[in-house]
């Protein structure tokens, strides 16, 4: 059975756990990715807005201290600005005051002032480069209102970068840190949830691989949702499989049965013979025994019949063919076979396609006039048609009596033969039904207005199922 | 012990005295010990300090003694010449020292600030407490007291007075220390300024301290050593804010003069040096701050030199004090000493200090 080989051959690299691993990486990597570039943007924002601070509460009490005695302009730097400034402790600082007529009052003469020389009030702050290093510097003006003095004073101070890049790069640090153990202890909650989340699959999976071949029980094991189909289907095809077996196995037994008691019978009426001396008597017994062999001949004869359609139903691919052409080969084969004499053939004059396996039907077919004429009266006609109700259908028609009420009842059982009639294997009508339900069609049986009666097969027509696929029956 | 008596006696030969108007640069000389020998490093290490030779010499030899491919040029003079020598050479970006070492910490943050330094990179560094450094550039070699020291004739009786309080008690009770004060001035001495600017920044007893110094007549001399000479021979009772290391070492030898530490707070000062930006042999500019800070090094500052280090001074002094522990105030190398240094401020200084201290009192 290809059962248990056919499920892992999907391959582990394809797996929808190895899928989400791969996707879940990917999306952790882009927003890692985004977190610590804007970790970055925001380190340095945040560096330079925390020392801007600084730099400005410098300028600001540096500012406040200038003031005018006697008509001059008296600088007294507060030590706490230099304090505030050197919490950067391994920066460099600069200072420049500028007074009223543009001359420097005291610092680094040679500092340089801001490119765009906005007049307004407020602090600037800008970048520059002094004394061989990259600066960043405030100007902050101061309006002298006195009698004597009435202007405007420039204070600038400014320092290096050493700090600002220092707790930028902290930040940026401490962000990338704790990206990565964020995303890694994400990744791994992500990759237990999933672990987690596919356990029933492996579940199934397990229960399928640790089957015994020959068990063809459902399945029990609780699934989730998403592969309550799959294991549904399975059941399904594992049902249809456990009935097909055992209908096998049922037919062996039957078949063995069937053959055995006619060959006993067989074997019983030769060696009777064989005692025999009255002639006539004897000639009886030769006709019994004749009639004995054709019906095990006819017995084998369908029971392969038989076997072949069932097992085609399984195998055989679907094609189209006429009906017309079922017909009259199913009856040259017929009469080839012998006792066939006197069979009819009435067909339509357009071609009747259907679907289906043309053995199979060439078998119905030979099926249907053999029952006609083993159980009605001649003459049999063999005549393929199409219904009123838009199907094909082909059928042997007679002029006997027909079957009772209990034998259609019957109609497709195995071995419901005639007792009265040793040359009736009680196949013949069960094969019919067989490749009827192979070729979704329905066996049907009708007794004629005037008198007579007719078995056939009822079918789609070609166009009706086109969309039909062998596949879906075969495993 | 030989080579270093030799390299004693070629110094004492080749002392230069150099003859620009106003300088007192003194450049003296030791040679390399061992010329034959061509292991080890060779070259010229040139030391620009303020500090006299006689505190730097064991070091030195030290120096000679683990590098003898070494000779040393030893340049000295007083801290605001040598301070306007190494801004000149800066700016003209030309060499003037391997190692600038000067006890003037504010002007030394000032050199380093304009970028005149380059990094010592070295793992000392990481050994030095915060405030002994700035930016790896600049290190605190020594750990100096600012003190008083008194003549111990004078107080025999009283006992020295052990606080400013006591001092400022002292000078206005009694007309007994009348013309008897000497201490820096401040004008032309950079520590004087640095202590008496750290003083104005760390008590409100200065302006009480100058005020008394004014009624007292005080003497002001340019170095540490002239007070101490005045305070040993009994023409000043008490010299204020002196180099505790000079003190130390001179009353280690002099049964005359007595060291306080002030009770109320004690300004410690680190001698500070960097490598300039131009320096020609920076490596062995290094090997030396390292050696001064090597145990061997601080055996040495430990020493008879009293200069101590930044690494076991507070104990060191912490043995000294008796019975009051002082409250030391290391003076940290940090760009707040470029106030001390701003034209303005300390012309405003300087003019309160005038003031005060020299206007004669009706």
């Amino acid at each position: 059975m290809s059962l248990a080989t056919s499920f892992p051959s999907s391959g582990r690299s394809r797996s929808i756990a190895w899928r989400l691993t791969l996707l879940l990486t990917l999306l952790l990597t882009i927003a890692a990715a985004g977190t610590l570039a804007a970790a970055l943007s925001y380190g340095q924002t945040a560096a330079t807005r925390a020392f801007d601070r600084l730099l400005t509460g410098a300028a600001l009490q540096i500012a406040e201290r200038i003031t005018v005695e006697e008509g001059e302009t008296v600088i007294d730097i507060p030590l706490s600005a230099f304090g505030l400034l050197s919490l950067a402790s391994e920066d460099r600082i600069f200072y420049r005051i500028i007074g009223l007529a543009g001359e420097t009052l005291t610092g680094d003469e040679s500092f340089p002032l801001p490119d765009a020389s906005g007049d307004g009030m407020a602090p600037l702050l800008y970048d520059t480069v002094f004394s061989g290093e990259p600066v960043r510097a405030i100007r902050m003006q101061r309006f002298l209102a006195e009698r004597a003095v009435r202007g405007q004073v420039t204070v600038i101070v400014a320092q290096t970068l050493r700090a600002r890049s220092e707790l930028a790069e902290e930040i940026v640090t401490r962000a990338v840190i704790g990206v990565v153990i964020a995303g890694g202890v994400t990744l791994a909650l992500a990759l237990l949830a999933m672990h987690l989340a596919l356990s029933p699959l492996r579940r199934v999976e397990r229960a399928i691989l640790a089957r015994d071949p020959k068990d063809l029980t459902p399945f029990s094991t609780a699934t989730p949702r998403e592969v309550e189909a799959l294991v549904a289907a399975i059941n399904r095809f594992m049902a249809r499989l456990d009935k097909r077996v055992g209908a096998m196995q049922d037919f062996v037994a039957d078949a063995a049965h069937q053959m055995r008691t006619p060959i006993t019978a067989l074997r019983a009426q030769t060696e009777l013979a064989l005692e025999e001396d009255n002639p006539r008597k004897l000639k009886t017994l030769q006709r019994r025994i004749r009639d004995r062999a054709i019906g095990v001949s006819r017995l084998t004869d369908q029971l392969l019949s038989h076997a072949l359609v069932t097992h085609r139903a399984d195998a055989a691919t679907l094609e189209l063919i006429d009906l017309r052409r079922v017909a009259v080969e199913a009856e040259r084969e017929a009469r080839r076979t012998g006792g066939a004499e006197g069979i009819e053939l009435d067909l339509p004059a357009d071609p009747v396609m259907v679907s289906g396996d043309a053995f199979s039907l060439r078998e119905a077919a030979r099926n249907l006039i053999t029952n006609a004429l083993a159980h009605g009266k001649p003459p049999v006609i063999l005549r393929v048609s199409i219904t009123p109700d838009g199907t094909a259908l082909i059928a042997a028609h007679d002029r006997g009596p027909g079957m009772n009420p209990a034998q259609v009842q019957r109609i497709g059982e195995r071995f419901a033969r005639d007792a009265s009639n040793p040359q009736s294997a009680g196949l013949g009508l069960a094969i019919v039904a067989e490749v009827a339900e192979f070729h979704q069609g329905s066996i049907r049986t009708a007794t004629g207005p005037a008198g007579g009666f007719w078995v056939g097969v009822e079918l789609p027509l070609a166009g009706a199922f086109p969309s039909l696929s062998p596949k879906a029956e075969t495993p | 012990m030989n080579r270093i008596a030799t390299s004693l006696a070629m110094a004492a030969a080749i002392l230069i005295l150099s003859g620009g108007a106003g300088t007192a640069e003194t450049i003296t000389h030791f040679p390399a010990a061992e010329n034959e020998a061509g292991e080890g490093e060779t070259g010229d290490l040139v030391i620009a300090s303020v500090t006299d030779l006689d505190f730097m010499r064991p070091l030195i030899a030290a120096f000679q003694d683990t590098n003898p491919g070494m000779s040393v040029t030893y340049i000295e003079d007083t801290s605001n010449i040598l301070d306007a020598s190494v801004s000149r050479a800066c700016a003209d970006r030309r060499f003037f020292a391997d190692l600038v070492i000067s006890s003037s910490i504010a002007q030394q943050v000032r050199l380093v600030n304009s970028g005149c330094a380059r990094e010592i990179e070295s793992p000392v560094l990481e050994s030095l407490p915060d405030w002994a450094q700035w930016r790896g550039e600049l290190i605190g070699l020594t750990y100096e007291p600012a003190v008083m020291v008194y003549n111990k004739a004078a107080f025999a009786t009283a006992g020295p007075p052990r606080s400013r309080f006591d001092l400022i008690d002292l000078m206005r009770q009694s007309g007994s220390l009348n013309a008897r004060i000497a201490t820096y001035d401040i004008e032309d001495s950079g520590v004087g300024y640095l202590f008496a600017f750290q003083d104005s920044t760390e008590a409100s007893t200065w302006g009480r301290l100058i005020e008394g110094f004014g009624r007292n007549s005080v003497a002001t001399f340019c170095c540490s050593a002239d007070i101490i000479d005045r305070v040993a021979d009994g023409r000043a009772h008490i010299g204020y804010n002196v180099l505790g290391s000079y003190a130390q070492s001179r009353a280690d030898k002099d049964p005359r003069i007595g060291v306080i530490l002030p009770t109320d707070y004690t300004l410690v000062l680190a001698r500070a040096g960097y490598i300039p930006r131009e320096a020609r042999d920076a490596n062995a500019a290094r090997a030396f701050l390292e050696l001064a800070l090597s145990d061997r090094g601080r055996t040495i500052l430990d020493g008879e030199t009293r200069l101590l280090t930044p690494l076991s001074g507070a104990d060191a002094l912490a043995r000294l004090g008796g019975d009051e522990e002082p409250a030391f105030r290391p003076i940290p190398l940090t760009p707040a000493l470029l106030v001390s240094l701003d034209q303005a401020k300390r012309a405003r200084f300087l003019s309160q200090w005038r003031k005060s201290v020299t206007l004669p009192l009706p």
